[in-house]
């Protein structure tokens, strides 16, 4: 049971398996244990980078693709849901049809990319999705009409999720509003499609990916299709970002080209896969939580700490709140230098017993 | 054309097979046929095309002129996943693994082509028994049963060469393509490889192509020797013959008659 729900593949470290605890209970219990909206959006949108990252990782880690349309496909499934609630009204089929057309424009997009550019070696990839996603993200802040330009969409949800809603009586001090059903929606769908990717490259199609990945012109000679891989691969990283897009719409309840299309999404992305660790879905896991929680907290944190250091010269100015930026970037190159394989590959490693 | 191929019909042949590279013919109008049963080395200098030989029929790279027919059917054209699942197996000169993935995962990843299985996205790879059992028992073949979890990066040589040839065995091919199998290995490891050769050999109906440098092997091994030299097909016979031929003899021995040509 155990076994198939993880894809037999278990965390194999004991120190993992206490971090994805611990980040599932923290995730499971945010409303409870962390009162406030501000807590709940960090929750919410861990959630929703787990979903992103574990797709960008299908194809980064897994089969050795780069590519920076990822944001692009998950605004176009945000701009789904926001268009679809927009124009046909809050309620369910818009929603649905929404994010259904966000997947299927997605898998359709994903698909032509894949086959026009996927021959070709993966820096030119990179390249050519980064000249897409950049040229889709001017469209959709110029398209006024259809996107509502820079400024996004605003757009009403279901009852049923809608913040404002009152559902039953306080639970545990907790009021149990649309917010708190959305948040659970959304819990509960990024663990079925992050248990879901982790099938996926547990599969033979996911080993084949990795064969991919380590060597192409191998994988050809022994009968393999590798343009028809490395295409799956990429639609279903695309089609499963567009979803985690049309996830974050419903909960924010907009969508502009800031909150899903900008590049420093794309960087967020990146950052959390080469914290986290390639190749581990858990390290998309535990990638997000640490890094979401560092770019809400860290200048709160300073905050705290500055307090302290209140009037000494230099001390006081680099602990500074407005010098969070600076102490995320140092974590950050602090990690890449001792954990060049991540977090979770790091601690794989070390429970297999390889330096 | 694609009428039943009785037995004596050749299972691979080479048609005027030509490829240049700018201007210079790697491969110049090879014509020859192979057949099932049978052991053919290809010998000639360094150079003389010995493996963009067999790179055109496997399909790595493609042809200039002349034709690929297996078991009759001309598959020129074809790419290379096509001609492998049509039943050509290559193990190449310089070892090709997958380095991340283990020494068991690199041979039933090439069990699981030979199944056509890799479009399976949502059963466990772990719960197919029966492709891990075929890999289990050709590791066992090439001697690497103990390396089983072993990344195949870690190897030592020899036994990258090893594994090398069972993704060849995995494959369960019609042609077996070797190129310098033993090359780099230690003493004691070529037995192992030498010994798998002459079992596929006495399989009766498979088709073997090996290029080898070591003339002792060949000797031991081949029923026919066909000599390339300059990207042209200069001798083909009994290896004794061929062998004490004064083309031989001046390719392994003296200096190439034609050195403007120039080597790759």
């Amino acid at each position: 049971m155990l076994n198939s729900l993880f894809s037999g593949d278990f965390p194999r470290s004991r120190v993992l398996t206490a971090m994805l605890i611990i980040t599932f209970v923290g995730l499971l219990l945010t409303p409870f244990i962390f009162p406030g909206a501000r807590a709940m959006n960090v929750g919410a949108k861990i959630c929703i980078f787990i979903v992103l990252v574990a797709a960008f990782d299908l194809m980064l880690g897994y089969t050795g693709i780069l590519s920076f349309a990822h944001t692009m496909f998950f605004g176009i499934g945000a701009y789904g849901v926001a268009i679809a609630c927009d124009k046909l009204g809050p309620d369910w089929s818009s929603v649905l049809i929404g994010m259904g057309a966000g997947m299927v424009i997605s898998a359709v997009i994903a698909l032509v990319i894949s086959l026009f550019s996927l021959r070709v070696r993966t820096l030119y990839f990179a390249m050519i999705t980064l000249a897409v996603a950049s040229a889709f993200h001017i469209l959709c802040s110029q398209l006024g009409e259809v996107t509502g330009g820079e400024d996004g969409i605003n757009f009403m949800v279901p009852d049923l999720i809608h913040p404002s809603t009152q559902l039953a009586e306080p639970f545990f001090g907790v009021e149990i509003t649309g917010q708190i059903v959305a948040y659970y929606g959304l819990f509960v769908f990024a663990l079925v499609v992050f248990l879901f990717i982790l099938r996926v490259v547990n599969s033979p199609f996911g080993r084949v990916l990795q064969a991919i990945r380590d060597n192409e012109f191998r994988a050809a000679a022994i009968g393999y299709r590798v343009v028809v891989f490395r295409s799956i691969s990429t639609v279903l990283g695309s089609v499963i970002a567009a979803l985690a897009g049309s996830l974050l719409a419903l909960w924010l309840r907009y969508n502009g080209p800031g909150s899903t299309l900008g590049f420093d999404i794309m960087m967020d992305i990146l950052l959390i896969v080469v914290i986290g660790g390639m190749a581990t879905m858990y390290g998309s896991v535990i990638g997000a939580a640490i890094y979401l929680i560092a770019q809400n907290y860290l200048q709160d944190l300073l905050k705290l700490v500055q307090a302290d250091v209140e009037g000494i010269p230099v001390i006081s100015g680099m602990l500074h709140p407005d010098r969070w930026l600076l102490w995320m970037g140092l974590a950050f190159i602090i990690c890449v230098y001792y954990f060049p394989w991540g977090i979770v590959g790091k601690l794989r490693m070390r429970a297999l017993g390889i330096k | 054309m694609n009428q039943p191929t009785p037995s004596h019909h050749p299972v691979l042949e080479t048609r005027g097979l030509t490829v240049r590279f700018g201007g210079h013919v790697a491969v110049n109008s090879v014509s020859c046929a192979f057949h099932a049963g049978s052991l053919t080395a290809i010998v000639g200098p360094n150079g003389a095309g010995k493996t963009t030989y067999f790179n055109l029929i496997s399909g790595q790279i493609p042809t200039t002129a002349g034709e690929v027919f297996l078991f009759g059917e001309n598959i020129s054209k074809l790419p290379t996943p096509s001609r492998t699942r049509r039943g050509i197996g290559r193990a190449f000169q310089l070892t090709n693994l997958f380095p991340f993935l283990t020494v068991q995962e690199n041979v039933r990843i090439a069990v699981q082509a030979r199944a056509g299985m890799g479009l399976d996205l949502f059963s466990l790879w772990s719960n197919h028994r029966e492709l891990l059992e075929k890999a289990e028992y050709i590791l066992e073949q090439v001697a690497l049963t103990s390396q089983r979890y072993t990344q195949a990066r870690a190897l030592p040589h020899g036994d990258q060469r090893k594994l090398e040839v069972g993704l060849m065995l995995a494959l369960e091919p019609e042609v077996f393509m070797f190129d310098e199998p033993t090359a780099g290995m230690s003493v004691d490891e070529v037995p192992v490889i030498l010994d798998l050769i002459k079992k596929i050999k006495e399989q009766g109906n498979k088709t073997l192509l090996l290029v080898e440098h070591k003339m002792d092997v060949v000797r031991e091994l081949a029923d026919r020797i066909i000599v390339l030299h300059n990207g042209t097909l200069v001798a083909d016979g009994e290896p004794e013959e061929v062998i004490a031929s004064p083309i031989v003899q001046e390719a392994y021995l003296g200096a190439a008659p034609d050195k403007s040509k120039g080597t790759r």
